[in-house]
């Protein structure tokens, strides 16, 4: 019993660590969590084509962890972007996406919400296959318009 | 003596005017070099998707790629453009357009009233395209919405609105040849050449401009700096950009945008991918082909 509460306390301390320190880069440092959370998205994302070309095993956990990447970084981008960031850092972020920021917004809260969607659809490889490809249409949408030209 | 200086001079003005005149002529394809025939709808559509002309033409801010209303602005260094309504609207289109004045728009790069279009309208790669192949797209966009409305003029120097000018510019770089396939390469890589650098018209974005707007031969498919501004980069298509592709990378990217770094493409990039995705896989991977196929071509250097 004491052996649990002590997981339980150490994890909480942990998760709570873990949350603070996000968020003190979130403040200080918005550029680069929101950065982060691309990465983050991009790691992913190579992970479920992975699967999806036979390169990976599928693995139902894993994928519904890839479109749960996806939701976060939906979540919690909108807030990522004030209006002292739009430029320092080495930042691809267009100012267009200040200039039409009800957009922007939208786009991810349908990105991070069809995510969720596609998660609890998500049951075995040819779900999978189809609940991303869906998903993914959500990304040229916002680096077609507000992401500077590198790709 | 001055008299014979000036005769002379006169004759040679003379002679230069003649030849600037001959030089910058609009050329148009005439009716009679078009023998009957009857359009493929479908590989109009093929056309289409594969020209990516609704990523220029279809009317900004709506969702309806059908409804080709132009008015996109497409900056660059010398002004910027804003594309035409090439709808089938019969006042403010193409409604009204012979299959000739469609073939001399694509392959000469003039217009039905003999002027000559800037080159933001990429016909120095359309010239490549097959005649029927040309037809079809036309009988393709006759079949798309009607779409009201002119957009407005293009914003550029005074000197650049005397479009006659322009021939001088097509002298130097339309070469007025269509696409030859090379027997050195199989039937797939050719029919990737032939999407690429005829209605595909990669290059034309994928490719360093020299101070007169011209692609940088030597240096084709290379990329470089965003020709809209910005510090954008375009990447390099050749195997010395992206020589670590698989076929199947390329493939990937045309048909879902998704990088094999697990980023998606952007910019307009992702607008071509939305058309190229409607292609058959056997186009994407003769696309796919050819690239792969090219030489390693180092192109500007990425500051």
């Amino acid at each position: 019993m004491e052996g649990a509460r002590e997981m339980i306390r150490t994890g909480l301390a942990i998760a709570v660590l873990a949350f603070a320190a996000t968020a003190l880069v979130a403040q200080s440092d918005p550029i680069a969590a929101r950065k982060a959370l691309m990465k983050a998205n991009g790691d992913q994302n190579k992970v479920a084509t992975e699967m999806l070309e036979g390169k990976r095993p599928f693995n139902v956990d894993e994928a519904k962890k890839v479109l749960a990447t996806f939701a976060e970084a939906g979540e919690k981008a909108p807030a990522l972007f004030p209006d002292d960031s739009k430029t320092g850092g080495d930042t691809a972020a267009l100012p267009a996406i200040w200039e039409n920021k009800t957009d922007f917004q939208a786009k991810l809260a349908k990105f991070a919400q069809e995510s969720k969607a596609a998660s609890n659809a998500t049951k075995d490889l040819d779900s999978f296959k189809i609940q991303i490809t869906e998903v993914r249409k959500n990304c040229g949408g916002c680096h077609q318009t507000y992401r500077k030209r590198t790709s | 003596m001055l008299r014979k200086l000036v005769m002379l001079a006169v004759i040679l003005a003379v002679i230069a005017a003649a030849a600037f005149w001959l030089i910058t002529t609009p050329a148009s394809v005439p009716a009679s070099a078009l023998a009957p025939y009857a359009p493929n709808l479908e590989n109009g559509a093929r056309m289409f998707h594969a020209g990516g002309c609704a990523s220029c033409h279809a009317t900004p801010k709506q969702e309806d790629k059908t409804r080709l209303g132009g008015g996109l602005a497409l900056k660059s260094p010398f002004g910027t453009f804003f594309t035409p309504n090439i709808s089938p609207d019969g006042k403010d289109g193409i409604g009204n357009w012979s299959e000739a004045d469609f073939l001399t728009a694509m392959w000469k790069g003039t217009s039905p009233d003999g002027s000559h279009y800037y080159p933001a309208f990429p016909y120095t790669s359309y010239q490549r395209m097959k005649m029927e192949d040309v037809r079809d797209l036309f009988a393709y966009l006759k079949t798309l919405p009607p779409v009201e409305g002119k957009p407005r003029d293009h914003d550029l120097p005074f000197y650049l609105k005397i479009r006659r000018l322009l021939g001088g510019w097509k002298f130097l770089f339309l070469d007025g040849r269509q696409f030859q396939p090379d027997p050195a390469k199989s039937a797939e890589e050719n029919r990737g050449a032939y999407l690429v650098n005829g209605p595909g018209h990669c290059a034309e974005c994928h490719s360093p401009r020299d101070p007169l707007g011209g692609v940088i031969v030597s240096e084709r498919f290379a990329g470089g700096p965003d020709p809209e501004g910005g510090d954008g980069w375009i990447p390099n298509i050749t195997p010395a950009g992206i020589g670590d592709y698989s076929r199947r990378d390329i493939e990937r990217i045309l048909e879902t945008g998704d990088m094999p770094n697990g980023d998606s493409v952007g910019g307009p990039m992702a607008a071509v991918v939305n058309e190229i995705s409607k292609l058959s896989d056997e186009d994407r991977a003769a696309v796919a082909a050819y690239l792969k196929s090219l030489p390693p071509v180092k192109g500007p250097k990425r500051p």
